[in-house]
């Protein structure tokens, strides 16, 4: 659905999005993830055509973005970041109107306007005017608007900023029900969010893909995933030793705890799980143990590796 | 065709809706009123050569009150939605750019245009009350009312493009006003300079809407203006249209 080639923007002098390649399939429900400034909202204003690619290109259902624009925009439903709106008009007068500049009939655009009412639990804010309305309720309205003609991609730069907890939960439903038949693009900062939602997950730093799969895989992929923790009661040949071991790449030595015990991180080849050969080892060698432990991480510790980590090799 | 009915309609009411719209409106009534009624009361003290349409569509209140309506009409237009954010969805929808460019036009023109239709009752009320034309013809009318349309749409067709160069209303109304005096009062040279060379007094008398209304209030229509001010108008809607397509590349 989505087919990024290398995709470019830099403004005045700056590059806030460079050399992306990312492909998102039909039916998919991607979430772009990055701290801020990492041109996630760069990158979905380029797919949204509204901004031009500097270089590389961009697809979207088959058609570029740039010459191809208006039938992309044709299938695409936007929500910009700052979800704008007329604030004079009233929510289904707006709605209306979206509906006749995208082309919609008559009838349709009855049906399609209760449809988006209801899915974004408007109905009751109908005849109010926009201007007037909560934020929680604005971005509704801006939900409610790129969902309209029914696109084959939603493009929703940030869509549960400013909602309440039930309508955070409210949207995460709609757009897992939305999966299969539309295809998603969503960018947030919460990452809960995206490990409930998402099939897909795009990490993005600094202008470039830090990581991509599915969020299962992202994970299995990071350092963090393969890593195990070691505390042992042992002399200074430890290290050594356990760098011996199968499966062991590194050994870094934790600060931390109180004399004669010495804590470990083990950082493993994917896939490798050497618990039980640091238990014999420590069996073997007469080394007090009083931890072992490999975590499963959160999608955020991933997150906050990656992110910080590339800080870390990015500024000498 | 019905995707530009809804952005008209969103442009009208749009207009209609905002502040501006009532304080030109107005401004408008209360300095056409005011000039209508200083024009008879001179017309009561003394006899005249001129007729009243003549008289009315020739005073410093009418160009005044005429000319500073397009700058505050047209000032949002664009720079509004820049400000507001609006426009990313108006270019982010299956909307072309010359779509905007002219729903956006015809939006302001046909309100400026709308304003001047109260007039036409102040000289049907004249007629009615004196038993006298205001006007010895109808081309006369005929004449000034389609020279008010034609000198809009060049003067709507300025403030639009000021205000799709910028985010700022109020630059957009000065820019505007900036550039509409400065047509206007190139083509006043021709009355006050009056040894001007012949080659450039034709030329400002070309450019004159003074001169123009001059012409065309007695009836005497030609095409010199209507195809100054309707090529003027068609250049600088190419000209917004253009300036929105550089503002792709410059955000
Ligand atoms: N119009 C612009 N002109 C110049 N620089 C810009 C412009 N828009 C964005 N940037 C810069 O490009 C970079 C990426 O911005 P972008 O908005 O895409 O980030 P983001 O990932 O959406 O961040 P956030 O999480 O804060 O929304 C930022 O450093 C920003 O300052
Ligand atoms: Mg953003």
């Amino acid at each position: 659905m989505i087919e990024a080639e290398r995709l470019t923007k830099r403004y005045a002098g700056f590059t806030a999005v460079q050399d992306l390649s990312f492909a998102v399939g039909r039916g998919e429900i991607a979430g772009f993830l990055g701290p801020n400034g990492a041109g996630k909202s760069s990158t979905m204003r380029m797919l949204a055509c509204y901004l031009p690619p500097t270089a590389g290109r961009a697809r979207v259902a088959g058609f570029d973005v740039f010459s191809q624009s208006l039938e992309v925009r044709r299938r695409v439903g936007y929500l910009p970041e700052s979800t704008p709106l007329y604030p004079d008009m009233r929510v289904g007068e707006y709605l209306e109107y979206r509906a006749a500049i995208r082309g919609l009939g008559r009838s349709q655009t009855r049906q399609r306007i209760a449809a988006v009412l209801d899915q974004c639990q408007l109905a009751d804010v109908e005849r109010r005017i926009i201007g007037q309305l909560s934020k929680g309720y604005r971005q509704r309205v801006g939900i409610a608007d790129a969902l309209l003609h029914e696109p084959e991609l939603l493009i929703l730069d940030e869509p549960t900023i400013g909602l309440d907890p039930t309508q955070i939960r409210q949207m995460r439903d709609l757009i897992r029900g939305l999966a299969g038949k539309h295809t998603v693009l969503l960018s947030t900062h919460i990452l809960p969010e995206v490990e409930a939602t998402c099939t897909r997950v795009l990490i993005l730093h600094r202008g470039r893909i830090a990581a991509q799969g599915t969020p299962a895989e992202v994970v299995a992929q990071s350092r963090v995933a393969n890593e195990i923790t070691v505390e042992l009661d042992a002399g200074d040949e430890a290290t050594a030793l356990l760098e011996r071991i199968e499966g062991v790449l590194s050994v870094q030595k934790v600060p931390g705890p109180e004399a004669p015990w010495r804590r470990f991180a083990l950082h493993l080849q994917p896939g490798a799980d050497p618990r039980a050969a640091v238990h014999a080892l420590a069996v073997e060698k007469r080394w007090g143990l009083r931890e072992l432990s490999r975590r499963t991480p959160s999608l955020e510790d991933v997150f906050v590796r990656l992110v910080h980590s590339e800080d870390s090799t990015a500024t000498p | 065709m019905r995707i530009f009915a809804a952005l008209l309609g969103r442009e009208l009411r749009a207009l209609v809706h905002s502040p501006i719209a009532g304080v030109v409106f107005t401004l408008f009534l209360a300095l056409t009123g005011l000039n209508f009624y200083l024009i008879l009361s001179a017309f009561t003290r003394s006899q005249t050569p001129i007729t009243l349409v003549e008289a009315f569509f020739n005073t410093t209140i009418f160009w005044y009150s005429f000319l500073a309506i397009f700058p505050l009409l047209t000032m949002r237009l664009y720079a509004e939605e820049f400000r507001q954010g609006t426009f990313e969805m108006l270019q982010t929808a299956p909307v072309r750019d010359w779509q905007i460019v002219l729903s956006k036009f015809l939006g302001a023109y046909l309100f400026a245009v709308a304003l001047w239709l109260p007039t036409i009752l102040y000289f049907a009320i004249y007629a009615w009350i004196t038993r006298e034309q205001a006007a010895p013809a109808l081309g006369s009318y005929w004449g000034s009312y389609a020279l008010i349309a034609l000198m809009a749409a060049f003067f709507v067709s300025i403030g639009c493009f000021a205000s799709a160069l910028t985010r700022n209303q109020i630059v957009a109304a000065i820019l505007a006003y900036v550039m509409i005096a400065f047509v206007f009062y190139i083509g006043l040279l021709g009355f006050t300079m009056t040894n001007l060379a012949p080659p450039l007094r034709a030329f400002v008398n070309y450019l004159s809407s003074a001169e123009h209304m001059y012409e065309f209030n007695r009836g005497l229509l030609n095409t010199k203006p209507v195809v100054f001010y309707l090529s003027l108008a068609f250049l600088l809607q190419f000209l917004t249209h253009a300036v929105l397509q550089a503002r792709r590349w410059l955000r």
